[in-house]
């Protein structure tokens, strides 16, 4: 029975997805209520029994646990389990989706299809977190685009078809590349199991191709091509246009979904795949991951100053949050990637806090037109105070979970490449302009508009929906050994590992 | 004790901000009131009863990674008695003037709720501030740092409709976040070098500090150097220093209370606490201090001659504030710490008199904050009147020369300025005009508002106080009211800030800057290194040196807890060869040291054993060789000779300063009150003339040196720029145009494909992915099982 929990976890939404598509007939009131009700039910569930999962859980253990291996169709191997690293993901994933079920209790377009969107994701993305065979792997981790691409092209906004074709075009062309790395993977290894992967050693001799040097051979190639679908997955600067399109576009729980959890896939797949399998490659490439990270920060923050459009600020915000997860992963060392993974967790609980923000404003005056806002705080204190917290959380004050990320991905930067560190660091002034401005043009001055008059606050339904993110918001600011008791002995060997793995020489090699 | 001191204030914040609704506004402004004033006194039994040796209460973990711990802690020593005694006793009067002061407020209407809100506000900015005084390492201290910062951006943001304020509030928290960039810095660098963000293990490192270099950005650094400029860096954004100082005098937006209790006694000093709390670190970081030095004295400088002109009253105050902030960075950076922590505690009392009294001014003359609608209020506020004068006699520094008796101002300045011409004649006669400016500013508000005519009416700004004259015929006015005194609840606190104002110099002065063997016992450090080995040093090269160095060695061995004591004596007689390889104390190299030339002795000779954090809240070593060289021709030869101790340490040399240079701030003083006089009793159309006479310098300081001007050209409008041309160009033309441009070119195709489609097409579409996928996989394991 243990090992089959991440199973159990993992189909259970999708079991109750096909009983909503097979046995709920009609569209009648009460049919839509039937199906909000089994799926906050049922995401409830898989969150209850994760919990389980979680005490059962054994930190000091850096292998991996409730492993569950069996012959699947053509051959394939069906293997599944978590680490101190992927854990805290489940984790994430299965905290979320209870909240982002009741918050579209408001939706009365299609409910069912929404609701089984919403449940097949949860399916594929607790697969990609767990899966440990790159076939199972590849295969959560592509059809998960497909749930997401249909929340944002059917119940997204105006221009809904371009962004939903944009965010499919993206994802999928980076994936494309990593499936051909797959491919390359298995031929030199012989195996598609990770746990093996994991522990193959992938040449790193330097090769020439079509008269380039590639320096970390193999490895940087290999690198090369997971990168492509990470990285965009994250979103990197530069490839990172298509996540503000995207959230403007996708309706709110969408968003909080593809912030909250679907960009933690990159990241995720750099700390299981990049790094440990290609530390090398990894090493090589280091320095330009560096860069654009700290571009990212300082980049798409100004960006962010620029912006009308409540939605696309957050995003582009997220982007500049995503450059410090980057960083730290790439520093390489405990506090950075502890940070990255930290602050993974915390943008999950504040990005999706904010987005919801949005979606509480955006549900009475349809618009998220910066403009059409100002003076709120004169009729939603409740809102302004929730808001003034996720906004302060965003800006990483001490206190809240957003610090405890921000300040150790920079602290592990910093004895990496001070350049970077300092250029990065700079992006804790740009967030407080842009952040505290937005809150500002919206929440704060006079109520003028004439629509805004007679706007009421939240009511209870949206005060229970933030009530754990805020929780969790503090919580893991107050007390972050919760977390980093849980990732740091697998961070710790991941590390010490990466820094084995590279050869004496490693530090020039970093040089060309 | 200390953690009930902490919590109270959160305590009746959290009550009074999420349980008015039940219990009512009255009972929540209670509440927190109780709470602080609990805080307070238990704050100053400690404050009375400590002993000076350093206390360190864990509460709870932090962040933890690696080898970086952090914890939730509380350390008490006299650095943070000093400062609980500060935060809550303002903090405590502050919240029992606000009764009356926000008991109406024309920014709400009739009915809607605010009180509860400043209040709890007030209370949570206290737990900050006490989270920050507490810290024992750090991050805790950037999170009382930001906290701070978080509860100021709210109270000045308070009045929530007026845009001034908001802009203000946003202005306050991002230029601290310049700061706080700085800060963070010096603290990664701390940790790269150090392992550690405690401060026993930082200052224990602080000697190998000073050793070693660190690659920052395009150059090599002393390691100490660079980061006490970092995080002076810090300093400057929360304590208004140039450069950073644009926020506070906009700060003033918010209520007067805050700006008494925030922006005046606590908040501010934050960035003085943080220099005097790292003073193990500054002690071998000359560079990083004569940077602070000089900053300090500069910006006493510019901040009085801004506040020479302006006209709102809290304005004046505020300049004023950043003005002897620049005086306490000074004493910080010349060495004293313990005078630098003197000025910070009577200010506080002071300035936050200061501010309410202000404030008191403000409620009766029904919000006129321009001075020049006062005048004549000197008998319609009495009370008022007399607890501003006892502040503005604090604040210019009235006393008796060349005794201790005089106003707190007069003793905490005059020590700063003392100290000052030891360390830095540059500083020193900066300060000296800045105090002579701060006189002439001082009775200049005195001046106009409470002497003279009223000028109420002039302006017409309606408020009639003609003494039973006809009211104004045309009748636009619609509130005939007299200027009247502040109830009670107002006036005590003035009175009680009163008493500090005139007393806390006295009473506290030998402990800060009396005898060195007072302060050091005071502030928990060791006994002093003495005159006796001074005189050594300089001159002599006799074996005494270095047989009393090797003996005293010995001691370090076998008592090595001791080890620091013996040290501080050893040091200046011979540097130790130990202190330049930053390794254990050895037996050997110390043998060694006294062979050699003590010439060529490195200055950085330890304070303390390598590797044990120095005792005490502050630490201040004697002069190195080449400094006492220097500060020996400062000083009165005459006074030095007699002296009981020997002018080796900073405190005892300014002491034995010329009696010229202990006389002039009172001199400063005078002439700035004389001109002042002249200026606003004497001729009152003076001022008016010679503002036309030196138009382009009146206006450059009445634009305060034209600063945010500069910044909004520079850093405002560049960075909305950039970020509007970043995304339309940079993200829309170059990245969605070019790089994906194969990409985007096919988009349009799909969409209109698909536009033309039903959504039911979408489906389909899906399917079709999922198929593809599984053909790949499919394909892929065949391929691959044939292998």
């Amino acid at each position: 029975m243990e090992n089959q929990l991440l199973s159990i976890i993992t189909f259970l939404p999708l079991v109750a997805a096909l009983i909503l598509a097979l046995f709920m007939r009609g569209d009648d009131a009460a049919a839509r209520q039937g199906a909000k009700w089994l799926a906050l039910f049922t995401t409830s569930a898989t969150f209850v029994i994760s919990l389980f999962i979680l005490f059962r859980f054994d930190p000091s253990n850096t292998g991996f646990q409730f492993v569950e291996e069996r012959q699947w169709i053509l051959g394939l191997t069906y293997k599944m389990g978590v680490d101190g690293i992927s854990i805290l993901f489940v984790m994430l994933t299965t905290f979320l989706m209870p909240i982002t079920i009741y918050s579209c209790w408001g939706v009365e377009t299609r409910v069912k299809e929404y609701m089984i969107a919403f449940l097949v994701l949860e399916t594929l993305m607790l697969g990609v977190f767990c899966a440990l065979d790159l076939v199972l792997f590849y295969l959560f981790f592509e059809a998960g685009l497909i749930p997401m691409f249909l929340i944002i092209g059917i119940w997204g906004g105006k221009d809904r078809i371009y962004a939903a074709f944009k965010f499919f075009l993206y994802t999928f062309l980076g994936s494309v590349l990593m499936l051909v790395a797959m491919i390359a993977m298995y031929l030199d290894a012989g195996t598609t199991d990770i746990v093996k992967l994991l522990a193959h050693d992938f040449g790193h001799e330097t090769f020439s191709v079509l008269g380039f040097q590639v320096v970390g051979g193999l490895q940087t190639m290999l690198f090369l091509a997971f990168f492509a679908s990470f990285a965009v997955k994250m979103p990197m600067w530069p490839v990172h246009t298509w996540l503000p399109d995207a959230h403007v576009q996708a309706p709110t729980a969408g968003s909080v979904v593809l912030a909250a959890i679907l960009l933690k896939m990159g990241g995720y797949g750099f700390l299981r795949f990049s790094l440990p399998m290609f530390p090398v490659g990894s090493d090589v490439m280091a320095p330009l991951v560096l860069w654009m990270s700290a571009i990212a920060i300082v980049y798409t923050s100004l960006v962010a100053l620029a912006q009308t459009d409540m939605k696309k600020l957050i995003a582009y915000s997220s982007v500049a949050h995503m450059g410090y997860v980057t960083m730290g992963i790439f520093a390489a060392n405990q506090q950075g990637v502890d940070g990255a993974i930290f602050q993974m967790l915390s943008h999950g609980f504040i990005s999706g806090a904010l987005f919801l923000c949005v979606g509480v404003i955006y549900d009475r005056m349809h618009t998220r037109e910066i403009d059409a806002y100002g003076g709120l705080v004169n009729r939603m204190p409740a809102y302004a105070l929730v808001f003034m917290f996720f906004t302060m959380a965003n800006v990483g004050l001490p206190g809240t979970s957003g610090f405890v990320g921000e300040f150790l991905t920079l602290m592990g930067i910093f004895q990496v490449n001070t350049w970077v560190a300092a250029v990065a660091t700079s992006g804790v002034i740009l967030s407080a302009a842009y952040a505290l401005w937005l809150y500002r043009r919206v929440v704060f001055g006079d109520l003028i508009k004439e629509a805004l008059k007679s706007i009421t606050d939240m009511d209870r339904r949206e005060k229970a929906i933030f009530a754990p993110l805020i929780a969790m918001t503090l919580i893991l600011g107050v007390y972050p050994s919760l977390v980093t008791d849980i990732i740091g002995p697998s961070v710790a060997a991941l590390v010490t590992d990466y820094h084995a793995a590279l050869p004496a020489d490693g530090a020039e090699l970093a040089m060309h | 004790m200390a953690t009930i001191i902490l919590f109270a204030p959160l305590i009746g914040a959290l009550i009074c901000g999420f349980g008015w609704r039940l219990i009512g506004e009255k009972a929540g402004q209670v509440i927190t009131t109780a709470m602080v004033f609990l805080a307070a006194a238990l704050s100053w039994y400690i404050f009375l009863t400590f002993d000076g040796e350093t206390q360190q209460i864990v509460l709870m973990r932090w962040i933890e990674s690696g080898t970086l711990g952090s914890e939730w802690a509380i350390r008490l020593d006299r650095l943070t008695a000093i400062m609980l005694v500060v935060v809550n006793s303002v903090s405590a009067l502050v919240h029992l003037y606000s009764f009356g002061y926000m008991a109406h407020d024309e920014n709400w209407g009739e009915h809607e709720p605010y009180r509860a809100r400043f209040f709890a506000y007030l209370s949570f900015f206290t737990f900050a501030m006490l989270m920050l005084v507490t810290s024992d390492n750090l991050v805790q201290m950037f999170f009382g740092w930001e906290g701070v910062g978080v509860a100021s951006y709210l109270l000045i943001g308070f009045y929530y409709r007026k845009p001034s304020a908001n802009a203000a509030a946003i202005k306050a928290f991002v230029v601290n976040r310049v700061g706080d960039f700085g800060f963070a810095l010096g603290i990664f660098a701390l940790y790269y070098l150090t392992d550690s963000i405690r401060f026993d293990d930082v200052f224990a490192a602080a000697p190998a500090l000073a050793e070693t270099n660190l690659t920052f950005l395009w150059a090599d650094w002393n390691a100490a150097n660079l980061i006490g400029v970092l995080l002076f860096i810090g300093a400057m954004g929360k304590s208004a220093q140039l450069i950073l100082h644009t926020w506070l005098p906009d700060a003033m937006e918010g209520p007067t209370p805050v700006s008494a209790l925030i922006h005046a006694a606590t908040m501010v000093t934050a960035g003085v606490f943080l220099v005097c709390r790292m003073s193990p670190l500054y002690e071998y970081a000359p560079e990083a201090s004569a940077f602070i030095t000089v900053l300090g004295a500069t910006t006493a400088f510019f901040a009085a001659t801004v506040g020479l002109v302006q006209n709102d009253i809290k304005r004046v105050i505020a300049y004023s504030t950043c003005s002897q902030l620049g005086y306490m960075f000074v004493a910080a950076g010349v060495g004293v710490y313990s005078v630098a922590m003197f000025h910070l505690f009577t200010h506080a009392f002071f300035k936050a008199m200061l501010f309410l009294g202000a404030g008191s001014v403000i409620t009766a003359t029904h919000h006129e904050q321009d001075m020049r609608n006062y005048g004549g209020l000197r008998k319609k506020i009495p009370l008022t009147f007399w607890a501003m004068m006892i502040g503005t006699l604090a604040i210019t520094g009235v006393g008796i020369p060349l005794t201790h008796y005089g106003f707190a101002g007069f003793l905490s300045k005059d020590a700063v300025i003392e100290s000052a011409w030891v360390g830095s004649s540059y500083a020193f006669w900066l300060l000296v005009v800045a105090a002579c400016m701060t006189s002439f500013y001082s009775w200049r508000l005195m001046f106009m508002t409470f002497y003279g005519e009223s000028r109420a009416h002039a302006n017409g700004h309606g408020h009639d106080d003609h003494h039973g004259a006809v009211h104004d015929a045309h009748g636009h006015d619609d509130h005939h009211h007299e200027p009247h005194e502040s109830p009670m609840v107002m006036l005590i606190p003035l009175g009680v800030l009163a008493l500090g104002a005139v007393f806390s110099g006295m009473l506290w002065y030998k402990v800060f800057f009396g005898e060195e063997a007072a302060v050091r016992d005071w502030f928990g450090m060791e006994a002093a290194a003495h005159g006796d080995a001074h005189g050594e040093t300089a001159a002599d090269h006799g074996t005494e040196a270095a047989t009393e160095a090797h003996s005293e060695t010995a001691a370090t061995e076998t008592t090595p807890a001791e080890g620091t004591v013996v040290d501080t004596e050893a040091a200046p007689a011979e540097g130790t060869a130990v202190a330049t390889e930053a390794a254990p104390a050895e037996p050997v190299a110390t043998e060694a040291a006294p062979a050699e030339d003590h010439a060529a002795v490195e200055p950085a000779a330890e304070g303390h054993a390598p590797g044990v954090a120095p005792k005490g809240a502050i630490l201040m070593l004697p002069f190195t060789p080449e400094e006492q060289a220097v500060v020996d021709t400062r000083l009165d030869a005459e006074k030095a000779a007699k002296a009981e101790h020997a002018p080796t340490t900073m405190i005892n040399a300014a002491h034995v300063v010329p009696s010229w240079v202990k006389v002039s701030p009172f001199i400063a003083m005078l002439i700035g009150f004389a001109i002042a006089w002249l200026f606003y009793i004497k001729d009152p159309s003076l001022p008016r003339r010679l503002a036309v006479q030196q138009r382009p310098l009146y206006l450059f300081l009445l634009n305060k040196w034209y600063f945010d001007e500069l910044y909004d050209v520079i850093f405002v409008r560049p960075a909305k720029w950039l970020g509007n041309f970043l995304w339309k160009k940079g993200d829309g033309n170059v990245i969605d145009g070019s790089l994906n441009g194969v990409a985007m070119g096919v988009i349009p195709m799909l969409t209109r494909l698909a536009g033309r489609a039903q959504s039911g097409y979408l489906f389909h579409y899906a399917f079709a992915m999922v198929l593809g996928i599984v053909a790949l996989v499919t394909w892929m394991t065949l391929f691959g099982g044939a292998k």
